[in-house]
C-alpha cells in the first residue's frame, strides 16, 4: 500500500496554507502570498504583501484593503502557477466576487469553497460544481434544521412587511449584513417595486462599488443627519451593529427586521429583539451542505467553521471520510 | 387553525402591546365562539393537558426526519424547543399557508386531538405524523406547541383581558374574575363572558391575584410612613385559601389548585366561617420560624404524602389580606379596614392560620434597619402596601410594593467556556459570566462549581452546539444562558473591566427559565458596593 500523499492545504497559525504552492488561503495573520476567496473580514485581512483574488471581486477588495495594496485580480477559470501548483478561481455564489480555490498539484486536485450558496443570486455569478480529491468546506449552517425557502418567497415577505409598515405610519429598518445581504436584497426587491431605498452609510459605500460594476438594484439614497427627511412608511437597510444606536432615533416608531439564516430559529429572532427575522442567507443549507460533497466526487471532505463537528460525524455515519479544521473564520450572518 | 396561526404570527412578530392587543381584538370579533374561547384558554397561558409525551415526539422524529439520533439532538439543543424543532425538520421549507384548508381551531382540538387521548399508541403516531407531512410550517408548529405546551408568545393575561375588554365592553377586573379557576372553553363560556352579569357560580373559583411592582430606590418617595403598611417578603407560595359552601380550596399564584398539597391548611380552613377568602403565603414552619423554601419545594415535589413528609416538612399559611367575608367582596374597601377585619377573624383560628404580622419601625430609616435584618430571619425583604388601598388585579403599580434586599446571589451570562482539567479536561466546565452595561456583556465572574454532572454534560453539548468563536482552547458561546450565582464578597478593583472582584463566585443554578435579557446588570452590583445612605454600614 503506497504511502497517502501529502496534504495539499494545512492549518498553520497563520491560517490555511498550501506548502506545494508557497501560499495562505484567506490568512487571518499578515503573509507574503494569499489567494483570497472573497472580501468579508474574517477571509481579507490587511497586512499581507501580495493578494490575489477573482476579477469582479477586485474593487470591494480594494476598497477593504485601503490605497496601500494592489491586489492582483484572476479571471474565472484562468489557470495560474504558484510554486509547483496549478491554480484557478470558480464561482462560489456568495457575494460579489466570491470563489472557491482549485489546487492542482501531482495529480491530486484540492478545492477550498470559501464561503459558498446554492441559490441562485442576482449579484454574483453562481456556484461552479467542481470534481476533486479533497473539498474543504464551510459549516456555518451545518445543522438539518436550517434549510432555505425559496428565496423569492422571502422577498415578497419582506416587501409585504414594507407595506404593511407603511400602512401603519411606519419605517421598515432592515438589517442585512453591509457587504453581499444588502445589495442581494436591493436587487431581488425589483421584481416588486422600483421604489427608492434609504441606506446607512456603512451599506451605501458598497451599495456604490456594486453599482459602479453594473450589478441593477433599486435606487437608494444615503440616510444623512443634515435635513429632516420623514422616514414614515419608507425601507432603510442598515448594517445590524447600528440597531440600539442612537443613529436609530431619526426612524421614530419603526418596525425592525433582519435577514439571516440564523432567523430560521425563532429563538434566535428572540433573543436580538427583532420583531421578523427574513430567512435569507449566503451561506449553503444543510441539503446543498449534503448535494454539493456528493457532486464533488471528494472522497474527504475538510470543514472549516461551524457546526463543522456534526457534519463531520454524520458524512463519516455516511460513509465519506470528513474532518474538522481548526480555523478563525467567523460567521459575518452573525452580526 | 390557519387563522389562528396568522394571529400567532402577529402576535410573535412585534413587541408593541398595543398591536398585540388590535390583533387579539380582531381574531376575538371574527372568529367563530368556539375559537375565540378557546384562543383565549391558550392565549392566557393555560394548555391541554398533556398526552404524549416529548420523548414519544422525539421517536417519531426520528424515524419521520430519516436522521440519526444524536443529530436530532443536536439540532434540538441549537434550537430549544421541540415544538419547533420538529417542524424544521419535517414541514418543509415553503411559508405560503394560501390554499390550505382552515379547520376551526376548535375543531381541530375538540375533534381531533383531544379524541386521541383515548387512541392506541400506533394510531396517535399515525395520525400525528401524518399532520406532520401535511400541514404547513406554521401551522405544524403551533400544532406541535399545543401537543407540547405552552404558546410562550408573549401575551400576558393582561394583555388577553384588555383585549377581551375591548371586544365585550366588560370591565377587565370583571373579565379577569371570568378567567379565574376551572373553565370549559366551548361557545357557551364565549357567551358567559359576554353577559352582563357575572354568572359566577362555582364556590371554588378564586379572585385574580393582585401583585406588587419591585421598589426601585428608596421608600421615602412613598410619602408619609404612617400611610404604609410593612411586612415580611415570604420565601413560600403565594396562595388564596377559599371557604365558601362548606368547602376549602387552596389555589396558587399560578391558578394551580393546590388543595391536596397541603391537608393541614385545609383542615384548619375549616374552622372559619363560610363565606371567606385568605389571600396570604403557604410558607414551610417549624419552631416558630420560616423554613428555607428549598425545603417547602421538597415537598411539593412529592407525588404522594407521607407522614414521614408531613413532619418534617410542616406548613402554616401566613394571611395577609382578607378578600371576602361573609360571602361579600371586600376588595373595593381599604386595605386598613380588610386587616382590621383580618385579625379580628383568626384571632381564635388554628395555629397553622396565622395573620403575617406587621413590622411596626415607625419611620423609613427604622424599617430600613428592620429590612437589613431579612437574610437572618429567612425573609426577602419587605411588602409596603398603602393602607388606603383596595385589593387590584393583576401588576398594578403605585400601591403594593416589594422592597427586596440586595442579592448575594445575581443572575449572569455565560459568554465564554474553556475545558476543565483532569478527568474534566473532555468537558467544557470551566466558565465566565457577564453582566449587562447597557447592550454589552461585561465579564464579572469565573466559576467553576456548582452544576450537577448531567448538568455539566448538558451544558457541554450546549457549548459545542452554540460556539461563536473559538480562542485556542476557549470558546465564546451565543450569550443566551443564564446561571444563578452566589459570592461571598465584593470589593472594587481596577483590575477588572468591570471594575468589581468578587469573592469566590459559585454557580447557584441554571436559570433556564430567564431570558438573557434579563440577567443583573453591572449597575446592580455596583450598587451593592456602596450602602445606599440611609443603611447602616455593617450590613455586609
Amino acid at each position: 500500500m503506497s504511502a497517502a500523499p501529502p496534504p495539499l492545504v494545512t492549518v498553520t497559525e497563520n491560517g490555511l496554507y498550501c506548502p506545494a504552492g508557497r501560499f495562505h488561503i484567506d490568512p487571518w495573520r499578515p503573509v507574503e502570498t494569499a489567494v483570497i476567496t472573497h472580501a468579508h473580514g474574517d477571509h481579507l485581512r490587511q497586512g499581507g504583501t501580495r493578494y490575489l483574488l477573482a476579477e469582479p471581486g477586485l474593487a470591494i477588495a480594494s476598497h477593504r484593503l485601503g490605497a496601500d495594496h494592489q491586489p492582483t485580480p484572476v479571471k474565472y477559470g484562468e489557470q495560474l502557477q504558484l510554486g509547483a501548483t496549478t491554480i484557478s478561481l470558480h464561482p462560489a455564489g456568495h457575494i460579489l466576487g466570491s470563489a472557491q480555490l482549485r489546487i492542482e498539484h501531482e495529480g491530486q486536485v484540492w478545492v477550498v469553497s470559501g464561503d459558498y450558496k446554492r441559490q441562485p443570486d442576482p449579484t454574483c455569478a453562481p456556484f461552479e460544481p467542481l470534481t476533486c480529491d479533497v473539498f474543504i468546506s464551510e459549516a456555518t449552517f451545518a445543522l438539518p434544521v436550517y434549510q432555505w425557502q425559496p428565496t423569492g418567497e422571502v422577498i415578497e415577505e419582506i416587501f409585504h412587511w414594507w407595506r404593511a409598515n407603511r400602512e401603519r405610519g411606519l419605517a421598515s429598518v432592515l438589517f442585512c449584513y453591509a457587504l453581499g445581504k444588502a445589495q442581494r436584497v436591493l436587487a431581488e426587491l425589483r421584481a416588486f417595486t422600483d421604489e427608492t431605498v434609504y441606506l446607512h452609510g456603512a451599506v451605501n459605500v458598497l451599495t456604490d462599488v456594486y453599482r459602479q460594476q453594473d450589478i441593477e438594484m433599486l435606487p437608494t439614497m444615503p440616510v444623512t443627519g443634515e435635513k429632516k427627511t420623514d422616514y414614515r412608511g419608507a425601507l432603510i437597510i442598515a448594517p445590524p451593529s447600528a440597531a440600539g444606536t442612537p443613529w436609530m432615533r431619526r426612524f421614530g416608531d419603526h418596525s425592525s427586521g433582519f435577514c439571516s439564516g440564523w432567523m430560521r430559529v425563532r429563538g434566535n429572532r428572540r433573543r436580538r429583539g427583532y420583531d421578523r427575522g427574513f430567512v435569507l442567507s449566503d451561506h449553503v443549507d444543510w441539503p446543498g451542505l449534503i448535494d454539493t460533497f456528493k457532486s464533488t466526487g471528494a472522497s474527504k471532505i475538510l470543514l472549516t467553521h461551524g457546526y463543522s463537528d456534526a457534519l463531520a460525524r454524520y458524512m463519516n455515519e455516511l460513509g465519506l471520510s470528513a474532518g474538522a479544521l481548526q480555523t478563525a473564520y467567523g460567521d459575518e450572518e452573525q452580526q | 387553525m390557519r387563522t389562528f396561526a396568522a394571529l400567532y404570527e402577529e402576535l410573535d412578530t412585534t413587541q408593541s402591546t398595543n398591536l398585540k392587543v388590535a390583533a387579539m381584538s380582531r381574531y376575538f370579533r371574527e372568529a367563530p365562539p368556539a375559537d375565540a374561547a378557546w384562543a383565549t384558554y391558550i392565549l392566557s397561558g393555560r394548555r391541554l393537558k398533556r398526552f404524549i409525551g416529548p420523548a414519544l415526539l422525539k421517536r417519531w422524529l426520528i424515524d419521520e426526519a430519516a436522521l440519526p439520533e444524536w443529530l436530532i439532538d443536536e439540532s434540538y439543543n441549537s434550537v430549544g424547543d421541540l415544538a419547533e424543532t420538529i417542524a424544521l425538520l419535517t414541514a418543509g421549507t415553503a411559508h405560503g399557508e394560501a390554499g390550505t384548508d382552515d379547520i376551526a381551531l376548535a375543531d381541530w382540538i375538540e375533534d381531533r386531538l383531544l379524541p386521541l387521548r383515548e387512541a392506541e399508541e400506533d394510531v396517535q403516531r399515525q395520525t400525528i405524523t401524518g399532520w406532520w407531512r401535511e400541514l404547513p410550517y406554521r401551522q405544524c408548529f403551533l400544532l406541535n406547541k399545543l401537543l407540547t405546551g405552552e404558546l410562550r408568545v408573549g401575551v400576558s393575561q393582561l394583555l388577553v383581558t384588555r383585549a377581551l375588554a375591548d371586544v365585550t365592553g366588560i370591565e377587565r377586573t370583571e373579565l379577569a374574575g371570568r378567567l379565574m379557576g376551572d373553565w370549559q372553553p366551548g361557545a357557551l363560556f364565549w357567551q358567559a363572558l359576554h353577559a352582563a352579569e357575572s354568572p359566577r357560580t362555582d364556590p371554588a373559583v378564586p379572585y385574580p391575584f393582585f401583585l406588587a411592582s419591585p421598589l426601585e430606590g428608596e421608600p421615602g418617595q412613598l410619602g408619609d410612613r404612617d400611610a404604609w403598611q410593612a411586612e415580611w417578603k415570604w420565601d413560600g407560595i403565594r396562595g388564596q385559601l377559599i371557604r365558601r359552601a362548606s368547602e376549602c380550596h387552596l389555589w396558587s399564584r399560578g391558578e394551580e389548585r393546590i388543595t391536596d398539597r397541603f391537608p393541614e391548611i385545609v383542615d384548619a380552613a375549616g374552622t372559619l366561617p363560610d363565606g371567606v377568602v385568605l389571600d396570604g403565603e403557604v410558607v414551610a414552619w417549624k419552631d416558630g420560624r420560616i423554613q428555607p423554601f428549598a425545603l417547602l419545594q421538597q415537598r411539593i415535589g412529592r407525588k404522594k404524602l407521607t407522614a414521614a413528609i408531613l413532619a418534617t416538612v410542616p406548613v402554616q399559611f401566613l394571611a395577609y389580606d382578607l378578600l371576602e367575608f361573609n360571602g361579600e367582596d371586600l376588595r373595593a374597601a381599604p386595605l386598613r379596614e380588610r386587616r382590621a377585619h383580618l385579625e379580628k377573624l383568626l384571632t381564635n383560628a388554628s395555629p397553622i392560620l396565622q395573620v403575617s404580622p406587621l413590622v411596626t419601625a415607625p419611620s423609613w430609616e427604622e424599617l430600613a434597619l428592620a429590612r437589613a435584618d431579612s437574610r437572618q430571619r429567612n425573609v426577602e425583604g419587605l411588602m409596603l402596601k398603602a393602607l388606603d388601598s383596595s385589593y387590584g388585579t393583576g401588576r398594578q403599580r403605585g400601591a403594593w410594593w416589594k422592597w427586596k434586599i440586595e442579592p448575594h446571589s445575581f443572575d449572569a451570562v455565560m459568554i465564554y467556556a474553556q475545558p476543565g482539567q483532569g478527568r474534566r479536561s473532555n468537558l467544557y466546565t470551566d466558565y465566565t459570566f457577564g453582566v449587562w452595561r447597557d447592550r454589552e456583556l461585561v465579564p464579572v465572574a469565573k466559576a467553576y462549581s456548582g452544576l450537577s454532572n448531567p448538568e455539566v454534560e448538558q451544558l457541554d453539548r450546549w457549548i459545542r452546539a452554540h460556539t461563536v468563536e473559538k480562542f485556542g482552547p476557549v470558546r465564546s458561546v451565543e450569550p443566551s444562558q443564564v446561571f444563578e450565582l452566589a459570592y461571598e464578597g465584593i470589593a472594587a478593583s481596577g483590575r477588572h473591566k468591570s471594575g468589581i472582584a468578587l469573592r469566590f463566585p459559585r454557580i447557584l443554578r441554571w436559570r433556564t427559565d430567564k431570558p438573557a435579557s434579563e440577567a443583573d446588570t453591572l449597575a446592580n452590583l455596583q450598587a451593592v458596593l456602596t450602602p445606599a445612605p440611609d443603611a447602616p454600614a455593617n450590613i455586609r
